[in-house]
């Protein structure tokens, strides 16, 4: 038997390939390999698809893994391939155009799915998701017309979807559901910086709005988007940002445990032990995660184990965030909100444009919220993962790790002197 | 954020401007003020160039004075009572609270007979206010229970001149500034409580470089750097050293034995006392080398002219008659009075304290210098009054009245113009008495004095310059006061208010004494109170105001001329036409240092504030000079107390303790600590810096020795600490943050220049306060929501600014609580210096700033500019032309000396520094 065993990815975006390219670093000859695509593209930086929408970057530029990559590990990369099925007791996955991959092991990495409201009119023209460089092509186009553009979701990618739109000269009117953008990422201070910020570049905010209907204007596109409170502003492009659903369709398909999100242990296993899973599409420990940090983590993890190493264990992520608008720095880890139990250190300046908010419990800093400058975001991030006590450091903090670093070796250095003169 | 009440602007006066000649409403100098006025506003006040006393000049104070002209809620601008003790003041008709007030005297009169009413009144106060108090007080409601605040002032001025030369008339004028060849500085900083007299002395030394002036004071003060010889006496020993003066004048046969032969009696006992006086026997009690005192004596016996300035500091002693009566003696034996040049002069501290006097509104007075003891004098008065006669129990003097009140027997006191719940010593019985009297009446014209807590009746006074009528200065020159504006609200001049009571009271008491309140004006009561001068000592029976119109005259003055100087015939007021010697032994001070009180606290005035600052607080000028209370130090004492410069020190004595930062001042004696006197608990935590003096008093004078008291200095453990800044008016920012002075042991409100005005607030406690009151103080400030912040409240860590507002960028307010390392940049901030990097970065409070302090208040001149204008080698006249500074009204020039004294590459060694 010299038959090398089979690996199987579903899904060609950042997770699966991500941890292909850990399992290539640990064990590269361990696998024969097959990727099935649903894009007609390779792994591209989606986290990078603002910028191309914006025109700071062409799609080139975000590619993370050309054709050849794929070619010189042996990849058998099977692009524009929708898997249809899983077939687990023979194990072998069925494409949507009959292809057929057998495996030994299957990752899935299936991502998520822009969520669209279920309201009327969601299927007209003119009414488009922010989540592939489809969508982002399709917008561009859309802007190339000019007009008025509805985004529905003041989250990350609404944001980004509108700053990325206003660039490109449209005239853009942001749809939130709540009082305060950004509401997973930052508190309601840092919001209201944020939202004067884009209102200064020209995006109008309709804010605790709740879409009741996209306006057909007649011949099937969109023409307006109408509110539950009666009111209703006119549209050309709607783009649909509220928010991303695991893409667990084809897991649910295979039997396989969903709760949410596909869900897997901290070895990254789903409940079929030969079927692994990461990325967006998973639910680790009740949570579902959208960002890249923890979505990489997990990708180490699962590559250690296909490793065969086995020592590996995904414990889940404590996540940070930054807005990819230009001009304009957020970051946020962590429980940036606080409440019972939590200290809060805050420095505010609207004026200059500046917030910054660390959340201490128990001494250890377990929450950063920063606006304006985001400097120190990966200390932050850094002193929250580890959990250290920061209290020795606390009255620095907020100055950043420069000073921090300084007042410690000068504090050494003067407790140093004290032993010093205390020595006989 | 909450909007700021800023000092709202005088709406645009059409009418025509109007210049009123009055005098200034400061200390005794009496220097003419030329107040230019339009509608009810005060445009500005200058020097009155007609003025003989002052000739134009005025003094930083002076200059300000325009400052303090308020009509809004600065000022009582009506009648307040209080419906219960504990509850806030509530406004009342004026009409309701006069009735009010004579229905409580008549029903305390009937029911404890008349001295269970007292009266405690101001040398702020016109000698016609006083003439009416002072009938109202003996002649209706039939008390001698009447005296002044000048009882901690200028009493044992009084009784020294009385004791020695008969009257109470300083002898010497302001032209003797001029032509003195010597002249001894005694407990006097001059340089700040008398500055236009400075400036005159300084004009004279300068003129005639010959002049020896020497300075007597515990602290090398701004008035010693003028002298060729300071002497550092331990505090309280002057009749010592005045002793040994005359001891060598004796002994080098310096004396006048004639002029004592001729016009004087009692200099054998005297002479005898002061033989065991020797230089060196005072050398030990004084603390100064006996050379200088022999030097001291020599220069005083061998002058053509000796003069001697003196005022509090031989004043406020327990035995202040014996210094001044010291002080005078070695005039009385060198013959050095009566002639230009010479004589012993009392300077006095408020503008009308010597108008009072005349107006006998003291408890030991009756008008014309008369005397309540002598059954003659009370007829004559009662005469002149029209009454059948005076109350023959004497009156209580301050002290006492207030003794009176804590053990019941004065129940009703009537307070006008002058604030004890600051100003007396041991505030802490104060304020027992002034709660345990039935009736508090506090007849006041400037909202936020102390005394006003205690009040049950508050009366709106008008005040200077709403008000007519005379004032006594210092060289018994009358000048006239006029008012330029009328008084707000239903403020009236403080006579009428006393006119308006006794009426009222008459009608329930003794109808047929009504009439005697029924004067027409000013004019008619001083035309009374002068008729009570005639054949007395200080005769000016026949001035009236027509003739005061043509300028002001010296009393005596019998229809022309005036009187420059007393004595000049060497024919003194007493029965024999002889000055007294009168053999006073030498008393150490009333409480003496111990272990556990190592410390010898004296009390002094700062350059541009003045008593309680009910007024300087007002200017912005006058707040930059001294920023705030601290207690200063010799070195060699911080470092024994272990304490580092600004470190919180709590500052204790018998009686009481306040909490201020200390400070090194190498111009103090080791063992010697100073507090500036103005600081009350309206502007500081507890009881005000006289929570620590000493109620002992003079036995003659009743004046107390508000000079010494023992106290002990130590570090006060209050780690966490706050310092904030509003901008906006003070008097209201004031009102508004008094309640926080009670809620920490640190704490004090400092009127501030900064940003065109505003209010700072300085804090400390043993550990953070809780996160809601920290917040609680962010709103007091209005800094609920600031513009930048920087908030750690579960350490007590609070940092917040903010800007006006929407389209006005200028600094309104910041607190710092908890980390205060930013201080000094935000007050920077505050000051108009940009927020460099932005006012969050400011807050971070890692900028370094230094603070200016401003020396020169006419011009803003700061210590930075003038120390390093010295360092470039310049002199004092090199600094007035490059930076302006000592220009203006010349009360820091001192100062600039001192600083060019010190400076290494000292142009201008003082003649201080020079060996003689």
């Amino acid at each position: 038997m010299d038959r090398k065993p089979r690996l199987v990815v579903v899904g060609n975006g950042m997770a699966g390939v991500r941890t292909l390219e850990e399992l290539l670093r640990l064990a590269p000859d361990l696998y024969d390999i097959t990727v099935f695509g649903a894009e007609p593209h390779p792994n591209y930086n989606r986290i990078l698809l603002s910028p191309v929408l914006t025109g700071e970057q062409r799609f080139q530029d975000i590619v993370l893994n050309d054709l050849d990559w794929y070619r010189s590990h042996g990849i058998d990369l099977r692009l524009n391939r929708p898997v249809a099925r899983i077939d687990r007791v023979r194990r072998v996955v069925h494409a949507e155009d009959g292809s057929q991959a057998p495996y030994d092991r299957l990752l899935l990495a299936t991502g998520s799915n822009p969520f669209v409201l279920p309201v009327p009119g969601r299927d007209l023209d003119g009414v488009i998701a922010f989540r592939d460089i489809g969508d982002v092509e399709r917008m561009i186009a859309a802007a190339g017309r000019g007009g008025r553009a509805v985004v529905i979701g003041g989250g990350l990618l609404g944001l980004e979807a509108a700053n990325g739109l206003a660039a490109r000269g449209m005239q853009v009117s942001v749809v939130h559901l709540g009082d305060s953008l950004l509401e997973r990422q930052l508190d309601a201070q840092a919001a209201g910086l944020l939202q004067r910020s884009l209102q200064a570049r020209g995006l109008e905010f309709l804010m605790a709005r709740e879409t009741r209907e996209l306006l057909d204007d007649g011949q099937g596109r969109v023409c307006g988007v109408r509110f539950a409170d009666g009111s209703q502003v006119p549209a050309e492009l709607v783009v649909m940002a509220a928010g991303i659903r695991p893409n667990t369709a084809l897991a649910e398909r295979s039997g396989l445990r969903v709760d949410r999100g596909v869900v897997v242990s901290d070895t990254m296993q789903t409940y079929d032990p030969a079927i692994y899973a990461v990325g967006e599409c998973v639910s680790h420990r009740g949570t579902c995660y959208g960002l890249v940090a923890p979505l990489f983590e997990q990708a180490r993890v699962a590559a250690n184990h296909l490793a065969r190493y086995g020592i590996a264990r995904y414990e889940g992520s404590i996540t940070s965030t930054k807005l990819k608008v230009t001009g304009i720095d957020v970051f946020s880890a962590g429980d940036y909100a606080g409440g019972e139990g939590t200290e809060a250190i805050t420095l505010a300046d609207p004026a200059d444009g500046l917030y910054k908010r660390l959340v201490i419990r128990d001494g250890r800093l377990v929450g950063a919220c920063l606006y304006g400058d985001t400097a120190d975001g990966a200390w932050y991030f850094r002193l929250i993962r580890e959990g250290v006590p920061i209290e020795a450091l606390r009255e620095h903090l907020m100055y950043g790790e420069g000073e921090a670093r300084q007042a410690a070796t000068q504090a050494s250095a003067a407790e140093a002197a004290g032993h010093a003169a205390a020595a006989p | 954020m909450t909007p700021i009440a800023f000092h709202p602007e005088p709406p645009a006066q059409r009418a025509p401007e109007r210049v009123v000649a009055s005098v200034c409403c400061y200390c005794g100098t009496g220097c003419g003020v030329r107040v230019r006025a339009r509608g009810e506003q005060v445009v500005a006040v200058e020097g009155d160039p007609d003025h003989p006393s002052s000739r134009g000049k005025l003094c930083s104070k002076g200059l300000a004075l325009a400052d303090t002209v308020r009509r809004d809620a600065a000022r009582v601008r009506q009648a307040l009572w209080r419906p219960a003790r504990g509850e806030p003041l509530q406004p009342l008709p004026l009409d309701e609270a006069l009735e009010r007030a004579a229905e409580r005297l008549a029903a305390t009169i009937g029911a404890h007979g008349p001295d269970a009413v007292g009266f405690y009144l101001s040398g702020q106060l016109l000698t016609e206010d006083y003439a009416v108090f002072n009938k109202l007080a003996r002649a209706l409601v039939g008390t001698n229970n009447i005296d002044t605040n000048s009882r901690l002032c200028m009493s044992s001025a009084v009784s020294g001149y009385k004791q020695t030369l008969g009257a109470d008339a300083p002898p010497a004028c302001y032209e003797d500034l001029d032509v003195a060849d010597a002249v001894l500085i005694a407990g006097s900083n001059m340089a700040y409580a008398h500055p236009v007299l400075f400036r005159r002395l300084e004009a004279a030394k300068a003129a005639r470089p010959d002049m020896r002036i020497v300075v007597v004071d515990p602290r090398r003060t701004d008035t010693a750097a003028l002298a060729e010889l300071h002497l550092p006496i331990a505090a309280g020993t002057d009749v010592a050293l005045f002793h040994a003066m005359l001891h060598v004048l004796v002994a080098e046969n310096l004396v006048d034995r004639g002029y004592i032969a001729r016009h004087t009696a009692g200099f054998e006992a005297l002479e005898a006392r002061v033989r065991a006086w020797t230089p060196q026997a005072a050398a030990q009690t004084c603390g100064v080398p006996a050379e200088d005192i022999v030097r001291a004596a020599r220069w005083f016996g061998q002058s053509g002219a000796t003069l001697s300035l003196y005022t509090m500091g031989l004043n406020q002693s327990a035995s202040g008659t014996a210094k001044n009566a010291a002080l005078i003696h070695l005039h009385l034996a060198t013959g050095q009075i009566g002639r230009p040049g010479a004589g012993p002069f009392s300077l006095t501290g408020q503008p009308n304290a010597m108008g009072g006097r005349e107006a006998g509104g003291m408890a030991t007075l009756l008008p014309g210098h008369r005397d309540p003891a002598d059954a003659a004098h009370r007829a004559e008065v009662a005469t002149a009054w029209g009454v059948s006669a005076l109350p023959a129990m004497p009156g209580m003097p301050a002290l006492q009245m207030f003794d009176a009140m804590l053990e019941g027997r004065i129940k009703v006191l009537w307070i006008a113009g002058t604030n004890p719940a600051q100003s007396l010593p041991d505030q802490a019985r104060v304020r027992r008495a002034l709660a345990r009297a039935e009736f508090v009446i506090v007849q006041e014209a400037y909202a936020g004095t102390e005394t006003l807590a205690y009040a049950d009746l508050v009366l709106p006074a008008a005040t200077w310059p709403e008000k007519d009528g005379t004032v006594t200065n210092s060289e018994r020159r009358i000048s006239r006061v006029r008012a330029a504006v009328p008084p707000p609200g239903d403020a009236m001049p403080d006579w009428r208010l006393a006119c308006a009571v006794a009426r009222r009271l008459a009608a329930r008491i003794a109808p047929a004494k009504a009439a005697l309140f029924d004067y027409p004006d000013e004019a008619a009561v001083f035309a009374e109170h002068a008729g009570l001068t005639a054949g007395r000592d200080l005769d000016y029976s026949a001035l009236d105001y027509a003739a005061l119109a043509a300028g002001p005259v010296q009393w005596p003055w019998r229809g022309h001329g005036g009187t420059a100087r007393l004595y000049a015939d060497g024919r003194y007021p007493t029965p024999d036409g002889r000055a007294r010697f009168v053999d006073v032994d030498y008393a150490p001070v009333a409480e003496d240092v111990t272990a556990d009180y190592p410390l010898r606290l004296t009390t002094g005035r700062l350059r541009d504030h003045w008593h309680t600052m009910a007024r300087t607080s007002l200017s912005a000028t006058l707040v930059r000079h001294v920023e705030e209370p601290w207690v200063s130090l010799h070195p060699h004492d911080m470092r024994r107390m272990q304490l580092a410069e600004d470190q919180l020190a709590r500052v204790r004595s018998r009686r009481g303790a306040v909490v201020l930062p200390a400070r090194a001042d190498e111009a103090l004696q080791p063992g010697l600590a100073f507090l500036p006197m103005h600081w009350g608990s309206a502007f500081l935590a507890g009881d005000g810096v006289n929570a620590l003096t000493l109620p002992a008093r003079d036995p003659h004078s009743h004046q107390p020795e508000l000079k010494h008291s023992a106290v002990s200095v130590a570090a006060a453990a209050l780690p966490w600490q706050a310092a904030g800044w509003l901008r906006g008016d003070v008097a209201a920012l004031r009102r508004a943050l008094a309640p926080w002075l009670a809620r920490f042991p640190y704490a004090v409100l400092l009127p501030a220049a900064l940003g065109g005005g505003g209010l700072r607030l300085r804090l400390a406690d043993q550990a953070a306060p809780p996160p809601a009151v920290l917040e609680e103080l962010a709103a007091a400030l209005g800094l609920a929501r600031p513009d930048a912040a920087f908030d750690d409240p579960a350490r007590g860590e609070l940092r917040r600014a903010a800007r006006a507002g929407p389209g006005d960028p200028r600094p309104a307010a910041f607190l710092l609580a908890g980390d205060v390392r930013a201080h000094a940049a935000l007050l920077a901030w505050a000051d108009g210096a940009p927020a460099a990097g932005g006012l969050a970065r400011l807050l971070m409070g890692r900028e370094a700033a230094v603070r200016a302090r401003t020396v020169c208040a006419c011009n803003g001149v700061s210590d930075a500019a003038i120390a390093a204008g010295i360092a470039r080698g310049l002199g004092l006249d090199g600094l007035k032309a490059e930076l302006g500074c000592g220009t203006g009204c010349g009360s820091c020039v001192p100062e600039i000396r001192g600083m060019l004294c010190r400076a290494p590459s000292c142009p201008e060694t003082s003649a201080a520094m020079r060996p003689v």
